[in-house]
């Protein structure tokens, strides 16, 4: 007998003895080598394995930080300065971790856009698209909470102004504040209170809802960009005829996007961390300061959409403030996307079969969305107020008027079985 | 889908640059600076400038003599202690000044600023900009203002080795400011606010700070070479692994190239049974 025989009689005897006591090749069969995934993704479907990925990357370099991090208002400014300094290649853990929290909201704003262009949150997929959806919630939550940490001016003042927010609830406002700082102010202990968030609480939540949203994804089977299920027309076998083994080719396809992503996120941890006041403003250089306003106070560039949208409400509505509905304006522009499996009425899933009107709307969309991010960024003036009016009327006709202009507009034949 | 992306990219593009334009906002054209970490001379003449005439009231307490050493060309620790370190610290401590906060807030006001990153804060072009416009005006405390930092709280700590500087202004009388007063508070109480700047800005027509020749210990390209050593310094001070981390980023872009071609390769070699299906 051969020593590789052997060594492969050994490693079956071992698949063996696991198999019968945990579902190990069963588990592995199910989500990669007999998961039968659409031949015809693109470009725009390596975006969730770099979601994946870059959740990883946050976990990992998250726990180093949180080694030499000290979570006090005394001591949080300089415990990161120490690690930028004093911890051996502390510096390149943080720009990982900083650069990482870009790098998320980049991957995972695309990872939705092709959600919202190829109709992958239409049925039976709803689920697969809420849990999504409470992905982004959290994340946003998580990035929030995050960037209080390092303590610098701006983390201070964002974290002020967005929380001074809930203070707009009329009634219960101003206690509910009182009850999210922990103190009449923010202070070292809503640092502590945000710190135990970001590294406990929403992580933990963040990986079980990924784990679920995998879950059910497995269960329905992948979208594709024709939007026609695979499923329907399967070989004697029970393979679907368009599907192929997610491993090892998509495996290797996404391992080939992981590179490029890689390279160039490297190129801006290694050679512009900061991102030109993007990614780090320039403000958090400095230790937070209660009496020292910064100049421009803006939230970092994946909330200022929302934040265009929040200063856009401007007039006051059956007597409540204008900023309470600035914060309407906000949460609504946040979630209404959930609500998109029931606002789509069209009898095609994917945007190559669409009219006209969903091309255009979809096209608007992102153009808004872009503009808005622009506007959030740099301090109101009339014409960006009136801008960013626009913009948020073109944001939300997108999804209201959806029902209407996917139900009259004239689309083209599905194909039977995908194409390219 | 394809107008869809170019739409998006043609429109990223714009803001990105449009945000470029809008960053600047002072009145004052600053001098350009670059800094050039290379200089290690440079960077070392900054250091000594720095201990004489910055540290008195400037800490930068994030940052350690011993490092500071290290990265500057591996000063030995003794000429340190002897040439830089003018208190009882020892190497391995961090640089921080003697000067009290209680004395700091009785002599000026409020306690001078930690600079370990102001060149992050504000540029190193700022505080080269900040360090050569200096010039006489009776009316502040200390006899000068700054072009760049308006009204700032500091004495002119470079006077002996720039000397005196004025600024020379052109065109407009007293009394033209004066008469322009009047549209300038109707501005105000309109809440135009970029319509006073511009007021404002035209008003102040003092576009330079000339030095007196002979009036302090440097020439002008000395004092000028003098800033740029304290800015560049400051700049190395704000992240001092920066040149590592360059250096690092090739390598590591380098091997992702590398890796890249393998992901490529192998990738095309699995896809070719797809693809041949295909053209059955």
């Amino acid at each position: 007998m051969s020593e590789s025989t052997d060594r492969q009689g050994f490693l079956s005897k071992c698949r063996t003895w696991i198999d019968t006591r945990f579902p190990w090749t069963d588990t592995l069969e199910r989500h990669a080598t007999k998961y039968y995934a659409p031949r015809n993704f693109n470009f725009w479907y390596v975006f969730g394995a770099l979601a994946a990925f870059v959740l990883i990357l946050q976990l990992a370099t998250g726990l180093w930080l949180t080694m030499t991090y000290e979570p006090t208002g005394e001591g949080a400014f300089r415990s990161v300065e120490y690690t930028m300094r004093e911890v051996e290649f502390g510096w390149l853990i943080r720009y990982l971790h900083s650069t990482g929290a870009s790098a998320f909201f980049v991957v995972v704003y695309i990872h939705m856009f092709r959600g919202f262009a190829y109709g992958s949150y239409r049925a039976p997929r709803e689920l697969i698209w809420l849990i999504g959806m409470g992905i982004y919630l959290v994340l946003m939550a998580e990035g929030f909470f995050g960037y209080l940490l390092p303590w610098g001016n701006m983390s201070y003042w964002g974290a002020q102004v967005i929380v001074s927010l809930v203070g707009a609830i009329p009634f219960f406002g101003p206690d509910l504040m009182e009850w999210v700082r922990g103190d009449f102010v923010m202070s070292g202990i809503t640092l502590n209170r945000f710190f135990a968030l970001h590294v406990f609480a929403l992580p933990g939540a963040l990986v079980v809802l990924v784990f679920v949203h995998i879950i059910a994804l497995h269960h329905v089977g992948s979208n594709n960009p024709d939007g026609i299920e695979i499923k329907a027309k399967k070989d004697e076998k029970g393979v679907p005829l368009d599907g192929i083994p997610f491993h090892p080719y998509y495996t290797v396809h996404d391992f080939f996007a992981i590179v490029v992503f890689l390279i160039l996120f490297c190129a801006v941890v290694f050679f512009a961390p900061e991102m030109f006041g993007y990614f780090i403003e320039k403000p958090n250089f400095e230790i937070a300061n209660p009496l020292k306003t910064p100049e421009h106070i803006a939230p970092v560039w994946y909330y200022t959409p929302f934040y265009a949208m929040l200063r856009a409400a401007t007039f006051p509505l059956f007597t409540v403030d204008a900023k309470f509905w600035g914060l309407v304006v906000m949460a609504g522009a946040i979630l209404i996307p959930a609500a998109l499996p029931w606002l789509d009425k069209s009898p095609v899933r994917s945007i190559r079969y669409k009219g006209r009107i969903s091309k255009l709307m979809l096209g608007l969309f992102v153009i808004s969305f872009v503009v808005l991010g622009y506007l959030g960024t740099i301090p109101p003036s009339p014409f960006a107020t009136l801008l960013a009016q626009i913009g948020t009327i073109i944001y939300f006709a997108y999804f209201l008027l959806m029902p209407w202009y996917t139900s009259v507009e004239k689309t083209k034949p599905e194909p039977d079985r995908v194409t390219g | 889908m394809k107008q869809v992306v170019c739409g998006i990219l043609v429109l990223l593009f714009c803001g990105f640059s449009m945000s470029v334009a809008a960053a600047s906002g002072s009145t004052w054209e600053m001098e350009k600076m670059k800094p050039d970490l290379n200089d290690t001379a440079s960077l070392q003449r900054g250091l000594g400038l720095y201990a004489n005439f910055c540290i008195g009231c400037h800490s930068l307490q994030y940052q350690r003599y011993e490092r500071t050493a290290a990265d500057l060309g591996d000063i030995p620790h003794d000429l340190m202690l002897e040439q830089v370190i003018f208190t009882d610290q020892p190497i391995g401590d961090y640089m921080t000044t003697s000067m009290s906060e209680e004395d700091a807030k009785r002599w000026f006001g409020a306690a001078p600023p930690d600079l370990t990153m102001v060149t992050r804060v504000r540029s190193p072009k700022w505080v080269y900009n900040f360090l050569k416009t200096f010039y006489v005006d009776e009316s502040r405390p200390f006899g000068v203002n700054n072009k760049v930092f308006p009204n700032v709280g500091m004495p002119h700590v470079l006077l002996p080795l720039q000397g005196i500087s004025e600024e020379v202004c052109y065109g407009y009388t007293a009394v033209d400011i004066l008469n322009r007063r009047g549209s300038i508070n109707a501005a105000i109480q309109e809440g135009k606010q970029d319509e006073v700047d511009q007021k404002e800005g035209r008003i102040e027509n003092c576009p330079e700070v000339r030095t007196i020749p002979g009036s302090g210990l440097y020439s002008v390209e000395e004092f000028d070479q003098a800033a740029f050593d304290l800015a560049n310094f400051l700049h190395y001070v704000s992240d001092p692994s920066r040149q590592q981390r360059q250096r690092m980023g090739v390598w590591v872009i380098g091997f992702l190239l590398v890796l890249l071609v393998f992901a490529f390769f192998l990738n095309r070699e699995y896809w070719k049974e797809i693809h041949r299906d295909d053209s059955d």
